[in-house]
């Protein structure tokens, strides 16, 4: 795992002028003529650079500003937000509209929804994976192409593809508004295929000395993999908990065709039923239930921002 | 493989068993329901009257004829290129600017990484407050004496807003696959064009370009494959109109399926839209070797 793949700040990088080499040493022949040239170019450079940062400042506002606005809107009464000139800050911060979303629905019952739901993704899809990424990678048992091939379709296949076979599937097993479909299918079925994918890829990469090691002190395949091979793999298993967890917390299609009933919903679901007696969206207790569903997520990527970033930055390179 | 000892039929024993569940959910939960997908697609399913009549090839037929299926696949089609387009542009851009070691680099790439974190729903929630008539864009648009248009009621501005949305929650992720693979590119190749004159443009496009090649192909296989997915955004901020202008296929399909309860003819459609996955990720594959510089 190298740490230089992503620019996070070195000390070696942050040094002004440093990219351009070494200020040439007076002695030297060649260092003369390009001195002042060399000066000017990095004079003009400099102008850039801010200019590069501006555009940058800019170009952050659609991405930051949206948030920035769900969470102030929130705390804005009703007569602020259909105001015509927007108000960057509330004037009367209220939390009414907090209060109103646990009111109007089992918000915290959908809270708890999602998060279990895509916790038991994560971790059964990380086993999962785990096991047959290695087994593909490492054991040569007659039919591991073929096998691999057959679990590759699932790369071929959106979720719109079988979703009505699906829905009849579970809706035989009498198994409709429950949320076994959102936590088995997930994690045998289509979307854990580039779990496996990149499971297979990391181990294929790592060096099997360590496992010849374990194997010549007696450990068989199953020990060699969990004592050996999965610790050394928590990388690549980071980001498949990272992607895997998203994904499910992101959910929509497949939850509004299972589940019927408030009280089993999940957040994105759930998100859009905050409306009035007419249909039109209750705006400031949708941004407070928003803002509820979003915040923590947004706190845990902002402390630990270095393993999200770098761990899908790898999964898609190897993907 | 009779000479096959004990040891070793053990160990295949364990590769068996490690990779059975996702086998076995391949099995049942994509190869089952594709074979499934394309045996309804062949009949005509009444869910009310309890029908199913094998039909052939008529759903097909029906398809061939139906206009909305028609505005349907423009409407993908134009989704498609518009996000794709942007999404590579900007993402490349943002990378390129990222890559610099300007001040604030890390700020900046938390700044454009954070929508990816942020729930989808949530995300387009927000928005679409934002491009109500009375929402904050316009809002801001007022304050500078513009008089900003009912983006998620026209057509034209519709389809451009769910484009929008959509670029700005994912762009990030395809921004960090782009730095990830521009860090890739050897400082001394830049350092020789530089000397041999060549300028900043010229060195991007001969050198940079050429080097993460493999990368803007992964990134638009994903990115065109997710594009033809995209649902959440489209039933939240516009619920596939005005009219049916922003009906993509995916959302055409939900609609016959589960609202009109179609689903032999939904079936129909969805094995046209897996044919167009395939077909895509084919042609990007074909086309690798002409324009990727080196395998990945």
């Amino acid at each position: 795992m190298k740490s230089d793949v992503l620019p996070v700040t070195t000390p070696g990088t942050s040094e002004p002028g440093a990219p351009t080499g070494p200020p040439g040493t007076p002695g030297t022949a060649v260092a003369g003529p390009a001195r002042p040239r060399r000066l000017g170019a990095r004079a003009r450079r400099g102008w850039n650079r801010w200019l590069l940062v501006v555009l940058l400042a800019l170009l952050s506002v659609p991405f930051v500003f949206p948030t920035w606005w769900m969470a102030t809107s929130s705390l804005k009464p009703m007569s602020e937000i259909l105001r015509r000139v927007p108000t960057i800050w509330p004037q009367d911060p209220t939390l009414d509209a907090y209060g109103q979303v646990f009111t109007l629905q089992p918000f915290a019952q959908q809270y708890w929804n999602s998060l279990y739901i895509a916790a038991l993704v994560t971790i059964g899809t990380m086993l999962v994976a785990a096991m047959a990424g290695y087994a593909f990678a490492r054991i040569r048992f007659p039919g591991a192409n073929a096998l691999f091939v057959l679990v590759l379709v699932g790369l071929l296949v959106p979720s719109e593809v079988t979703i009505v076979p699906l829905f009849r599937i579970v809706n035989s097993l009498g198994l409709m508004n429950t949320h076994w479909p959102l936590i088995v299918i997930p994690i045998l079925g289509a979307p854990a295929v580039l779990a496996v994918f990149i499971m297979r890829q990391f181990f294929l990469a790592l060096p099997t000395e360590l496992e010849e090691a374990g194997r010549i002190d007696g450990l068989g395949r199953w020990g060699i993999f969990w004592r050996i091979a999965l610790p050394l793999s928590r990388s690549a298993l980071g980001a498949v908990a990272i992607f895997t967890f998203l994904k499910s917390w992101n959910l929509y299609l497949e939850p509004i065709v299972y589940l019927s009933s408030k009280e089993s919903f999940t957040l994105p679901q759930a998100l859009t039923q905050y409306v009035d007696a007419y249909g039109g969206p209750m705006w400031n207790v949708q941004l407070a239930a928003t803002t509820l569903t979003v915040l923590p997520v947004l706190a845990v990527f902002l402390v630990a921002q270095k393993q999200f970033v770098q761990g899908l930055a790898h999964s898609g390179l190897k993907g | 493989m009779a000479t096959v000892s004990a040891a070793v039929r053990r160990d295949w024993l364990v590769g068996y068993a490690m990779v059975a569940p996702v086998v076995l959910g391949a099995l049942a939960f994509v190869v089952l329901p594709l074979g499934m997908v394309v045996w309804y697609s062949l009949h005509e399913w009444n869910v009310l009257a309890n029908t199913f009549t094998f039909v052939g090839a008529e759903n097909y037929g029906r398809m061939a004829a139906d206009d909305g299926l028609a505005d349907a696949l423009l409407a993908s089609l134009w989704f498609s290129i518009g996000l794709v387009v942007l999404n590579i542009v900007l993402a490349l851009l943002l990378a390129v600017l990222l890559n610099q070691r300007l001040p604030g680099t890390t700020t900046f790439r938390t700044f454009f990484f954070s929508p990816v974190v942020v729930s989808l729903v949530a995300w387009t929630i927000v928005w679409s407050f934002l491009l109500q008539a009375d929402g904050g864009i316009n809002g801001f648009l007022a304050v500078l004496g513009v008089d900003g248009p009912n983006w998620l009621r026209h057509e034209t501005t519709a389809m451009i807003a769910v484009i929008i949305v959509q670029v700005f929650k994912n762009v990030g992720l395809n921004m960090i696959l782009f730095l990830a693979a521009l860090q890739g590119v050897p400082e001394e190749l830049q350092e020789a064009a530089r000397l041999d004159g060549a300028g900043a443009w010229r060195r991007f496009r001969s050198i940079t370009l050429p080097l993460i090649s493999p990368t803007i192909l992964l990134v638009s296989i994903i990115t065109i494959v997710g594009s033809l997915e995209v649902f959440a955004q489209i039933d939240v901020l516009t619920g596939g109109g005005p009219g049916n202008s922003t009906t993509v296929l995916v959302y055409y399909l939900y609609q016959q399926a589960f609202r009109f309860n179609e689903f032999g003819y939904a079936s129909a459609i969805a094995v046209l839209l897996f044919v167009i996955v395939l077909v895509l990720t084919l042609l990007q594959w074909q086309s690798r070797k002409r324009w990727v510089f080196h395998e990945v």
